[in-house]
C-alpha cells in the first residue's frame, strides 16, 4: 500500500503520456517493455489517464523510456508535472455523496417504518435516530451546495444551490423542531434524498470534465518537451524545456520541433511553421537567422543557440492576448442558473405567500409554517438540479465515443447557439501534415511502392512518416532491404537484391517532394501535398444546412488560401495575424452573430478563447487544444456537424426536462400549498420527477449521429 | 421493542462499514483508474511474470 521509500540508489519518477493506449493488451505490453529497459524497478499503466508512472535509476533518462515505447509502436511524451494529473473535479465529492446515500437510505429504512404505521414510543425512538443519522450527514454532504449559495449569496446574486441550499436547511431545522416536540412528520429522508440525487448530478458532471481533461491533457504534445544540449567539451545532454537556458546550445535533429528560440550556429535547415503562423509552406533558415520555437525541423540536423527560454518565448505575446479574451466567455451565465434566478424568487414568494394564505384563513402560526415547508420541500429543485448536468453528461459521452472531447458542458450550451463558424486553413481545413500526391503513388510499380515503403519506414523524417502511413494504409508488405542506411538531411539508401535504392532529397530542391531511385532506374519524383482533411466538402455543406455560415480565417499566403477556398467555394480572410484574428470574431460577436472558431495553431489561440465556442482538431498546438472548448480526435471533419448538431439535440432535450420539471411542478404545488403533502408523498413525487428527467436523457445517447 | 434494540444498532453498524469500506477505498487510490482496472482483469499473468516486472500493479 505504501509508497516504496526512496532507496539509497536514488530512483526517480517519471510520468509518460501513451495516447496509443486503449485495452489490456496495449496495457501490458507497455508495462513488459518498460520493465524491460535496464534500471526500471517498475511501471505502472493508469488506462483512464492514459499514462504510465515509471520509477527508475536517476540515471535513466525519458527519452530511452520513450524509445522503449517506439519500439513497440507506442508514441509516448514525457509530462513534466506529477501532481497536474492528480487534480480530479469529481473526487471531492465522492465522498459527500457516500455519506449522503448512506445516511438517506437508512433514515429511509426508518421512515418507512413510520409510514406503515409505527407510533407512541416506537416512532419517537426512529424519529431520533432519523435525526441522529441526518444532521451530521447533511452538515458534511450539503457542504458543496452551502458554500456555492453562500458565495453568490454574498454578492448579491444568486444560482441554483440557494433554493436548494434554503430548502435543505428549513427542512431540517423543522424536522427537528419536530422531533424535540414529538410532532407528527420529520423530513429528514426527503431533505436526504434530495441531496443524494443532486450530489449524484454533480457527480456525473464533474466526471465528464475530467474525463475531457484528461484526454486532452493526453494530447499536449507539440511543444518540445526538451532538448538535446550541446556542451562546450562536444558531450550531449538531454535537458527539459524549463530547464533550458539563453546562451545554451541545442541540437534539433529533423522531425523534432524546437523547444526554445533562438539563432542558428551550425546547419541550415527547412522548418515547418504552421503552428505559429499557419503559413503551409516550409521556410528555409541558415545560419545566423532565427528560429522560433514550436517550429518543426524538416529537414538536416542544427545546432542552435538559445536566446529566448520556456516561458520568455515568443509565445508570452500570445498568452497576453488570449487571456484579455478569456474574461468574455467565464461572463456567460449557464442555463441552469439562468432558470434558477427565475425559479429562486418564485418558489420563495410561493411558499411566503402560502404561510400568509393559511394564516389570514385561520390556521395556527406552527400549521401555516409547515405547509410552507412543505411547499418548498416539493418544489426544490431536484429535477430541475439534474436536468441539465445528466443531458449533458450523456451527449458528451455520446461525443466522446464520437472522437469528440468536450472540456465542460457550458461549451454545449454555447455551442448550440452559433450561426457563424471561422475556419483556419493548415492544420483545420487541412490535414496540416504531408501528404503524397496520390496519382503519382498510383504510377509507381507494385515492386516500387515496396520498397519506397520499406525505405520510408526507416526513417522518422516527416516525410518519410506521411510516405510510409499512405503506402501502409493501402495495404501492400514492405521489402526486406540490406545495409539500410539514414543520412541526416539527405535520405535513407539501402540494398535490394544487390541493387542500390534510396529514397532522397531530390536534386534542385523542389518544394516538398522526395525521389526514390532504384538503381539505375529513372528517378520518380513523389511530391507532397497539405491534403485537405477527408469529408471536408460534406462536412460544410451540412454545417450550412444547419444555418451556420463557414468562411476561412487564415496566416497563410493569400494564394495559397484562395485555392482552398475556391475549392470549397467559402470566403476567405488571409494573412491576418492573431491579434486580427481576435478582432475579426469581436467583430463578428458585436454585429450579433454566435461565432465558433475552429483552429489548431498558436496563431489561432486568441480567436479561440475570444469566440463564443471553440474547436480544435487532436493534433493542434498546446495552445490550441487548451483554449479549445471542444477537441476532435479524428482526421474528419465530420467532427464539426457532429458536434453543433449533438449540442442542439441536447439543448433540446434541457428543454424538454425544464419543461418536465415545470408539469411536475404544477401538479405538486397545489397539494402542497393546500396542505396535503406529507413526507411519503414528497419522497415518491421527488423520485418519480427525477427518475423521468434522467429517462428522458438518456436518449442523448445516440447524440453525436 | 426489544428485538429493536438489537436490529437497529446492527443495521447501522453494518451501514457503517459499509461507508467506512468506500472511504478506505477512495483514499487507497482504487478509483484512480477504473477503466485500468476493468481491463487488468483481462491481462494474462502467466505471461507477466517472466520479466519479474511489476505489471499486474501489487505496487498501490
Amino acid at each position: 500500500m505504501a509508497r516504496a521509500p526512496a532507496s539509497l540508489a536514488g530512483p526517480a519518477r517519471t510520468l509518460l503520456a501513451v495516447p496509443g493506449m486503449h485495452c489490456a493488451g496495449c496495457m501490458s505490453k507497455v508495462e513488459r517493455a518498460l520493465g524491460a529497459v535496464p534500471g526500471v524497478s517498475s511501471a505502472r499503466v493508469n488506462l483512464t489517464a492514459r499514462t504510465v508512472t515509471v520509477e527508475h535509476d536517476e540515471t535513466l533518462q525519458a527519452p530511452a523510456l520513450t524509445q522503449a515505447l517506439g519500439g513497440i509502436g507506442f508514441e509516448a511524451q514525457p509530462r513534466r508535472d506529477l501532481s497536474a494529473q492528480a487534480h480530479s473535479a469529481a473526487r471531492p465529492l465522492l465522498a459527500p455523496l457516500a455519506v449522503a446515500a448512506f445516511a438517506a437510505m437508512n433514515v429511509m429504512l426508518l421512515s418507512v417504518s413510520v409510514w406503515s404505521g409505527a407510533d407512541g414510543s416506537t416512532k419517537e425512538l426512529f424519529h431520533w435516530l432519523s435525526a441522529l443519522i441526518a444532521l451530521p450527514a447533511i452538515a458534511y454532504a450539503g457542504r458543496p451546495f452551502f458554500n456555492s449559495a453562500w458565495r453568490v449569496v454574498k454578492r448579491g446574486r444568486t444560482n441554483m444551490d440557494v433554493p436548494i441550499s434554503i430548502g435543505v436547511i428549513v427542512a431540517t431545522g423543522l424536522s427537528f423542531y419536530e422531533v424535540a416536540t414529538a410532532g407528527q412528520h420529520a423530513w429528514f429522508d426527503g431533505a436526504l434524498m434530495l441531496l443524494t440525487f443532486l450530489l449524484a448530478g454533480r457527480v456525473l458532471d464533474a466526471m465528464m470534465r475530467d474525463r475531457a481533461r484528461v484526454g486532452v491533457d493526453a494530447l499536449l504534445s507539440q511543444a518540445a518537451q526538451g532538448a538535446i544540449i550541446v556542451h562546450d567539451d562536444g558531450i550531449l545532454a538531454w535537458l527539459e524545456a524549463d530547464q533550458l537556458e539563453p546562451g545554451m546550445v541545442m541540437r534539433v535533429a529533423a522531425g523534432e520541433r524546437l523547444a526554445a528560440d533562438g539563432e542558428i550556429v551550425a546547419g541550415s535547415s527547412r522548418f515547418d511553421q504552421s503552428i505559429l503562423t499557419g503559413e503551409s509552406a516550409p521556410v528555409s533558415v541558415g545560419t545566423g537567422e532565427k528560429a522560433l520555437a514550436g517550429m518543426l525541423n524538416l529537414a538536416a540536423p542544427v545546432d542552435i543557440r538559445v536566446s529566448q527560454a520556456a516561458h520568455d518565448t515568443t509565445l508570452a505575446e500570445i498568452a497576453r492576448l488570449m487571456e484579455a479574451s478569456e474574461q468574455n466567455r467565464s461572463r456567460y451565465v449557464r442555463i441552469a442558473d439562468r432558470a434558477a434566478r427565475l425559479y429562486a424568487p418564485a418558489v420563495h414568494a410561493l411558499a411566503a405567500i402560502t404561510v400568509l394564505g393559511w394564516l389570514i384563513a385561520g390556521a395556527s402560526i406552527y400549521e401555516a409554517l409547515v405547509i410552507g415547508v412543505a411547499v418548498l420541500i416539493i418544489t426544490c429543485p431536484c429535477a430541475l438540479g439534474l436536468a441539465v448536468p445528466v443531458a449533458q453528461v450523456v451527449a458528451s459521452g455520446s461525443l466522446m465515443r464520437a472522437g469528440i472531447m468536450v472540456k465542460d458542458g457550458s461549451a454545449l450550451e454555447r455551442l448550440a447557439r452559433v450561426d457563424r463558424a471561422l475556419l483556419d486553413k493548415t492544420g483545420t481545413l487541412t490535414l496540416g501534415r504531408p501528404v503524397p500526391d496520390e496519382l503519382t503513388l498510383a504510377a509507381l510499380a507494385g515492386e516500387e511502392r515496396r520498397i519506397a515503403l520499406a525505405l520510408a519506414s526507416n526513417s522518422s523524417h516527416p516525410l518519410s512518416r506521411g510516405l510510409a502511413k499512405a503506402l501502409a494504409a493501402s495495404g501492400i508488405e514492405a521489402e526486406t532491404l540490406e545495409n539500410i542506411e539514414e543520412r541526416p538531411g539527405i535520405g535513407v539508401f539501402a540494398r535490394w537484391h544487390g541493387k542500390r535504392v534510396s529514397l532522397r532529397r531530390p536534386d534542385g530542391g523542389a518544394g516538398s517532394a522526395v525521389a526514390l531511385t532504384i538503381d539505375d532506374a529513372p528517378v520518380r519524383l513523389i511530391r507532397f501535398a497539405d491534403a485537405l482533411r477527408p469529408d471536408a466538402r460534406e462536412a460544410l455543406a451540412r454545417l450550412s444546412a444547419m444555418g451556420v455560415e463557414c468562411s476561412i480565417l487564415s496566416g497563410d499566403k493569400a494564394d495559397a488560401v484562395a485555392r482552398i477556398g475556391g475549392e470549397l467555394g467559402l470566403a476567405t480572410l488571409a494573412e491576418v495575424d492573431p491579434a486580427q484574428k481576435q478582432a475579426i470574431v469581436a467583430a463578428e460577436r458585436d454585429a450579433g452573430h454566435s461565432v465558433l472558431m475552429v483552429g489548431d495553431g498558436l496563431n489561432d489561440g486568441p480567436a479561440l478563447a475570444a469566440a463564443d465556442a471553440s474547436i480544435a482538431p487532436g493534433s493542434a498546438s498546446d495552445v490550441g487544444v487548451q483554449a479549445a472548448d471542444m477537441v476532435f480526435v479524428q482526421d474528419s471533419l465530420m467532427a464539426l456537424p457532429r458536434a453543433v448538431g449533438g449540442s442542439r439535440r441536447t439543448m433540446r432535450v434541457v428543454r424538454q426536462n425544464f419543461t418536465l420539471a415545470i408539469v411536475y411542478n404544477v401538479f405538486a404545488v397545489p397539494l402542497a400549498v393546500l396542505g396535503y403533502v406529507t413526507p411519503l408523498v414528497a419522497a415518491i413525487a421527488m423520485s418519480a420527477s427525477s427518475l423521468l428527467v434522467v429517462a428522458n436523457s438518456l436518449r442523448l445517447v445516440r447524440a453525436a449521429r | 421493542m426489544n428485538s429493536l434494540l438489537i436490529l437497529v444498532p446492527i443495521a447501522l453498524l453494518l451501514g457503517l462499514a459499509g461507508l467506512a469500506a468506500f472511504f478506505w477505498a477512495l483514499r487507497s487510490g482504487q478509483f484512480d483508474d477504473p477503466a485500468g482496472a476493468a481491463s487488468r482483469i483481462l491481462i494474462d499473468e502467466d505471461d507477466v511474470d517472466n520479466d519479474g516486472a511489476d505489471a499486474n500493479g501489487v505496487e498501490r
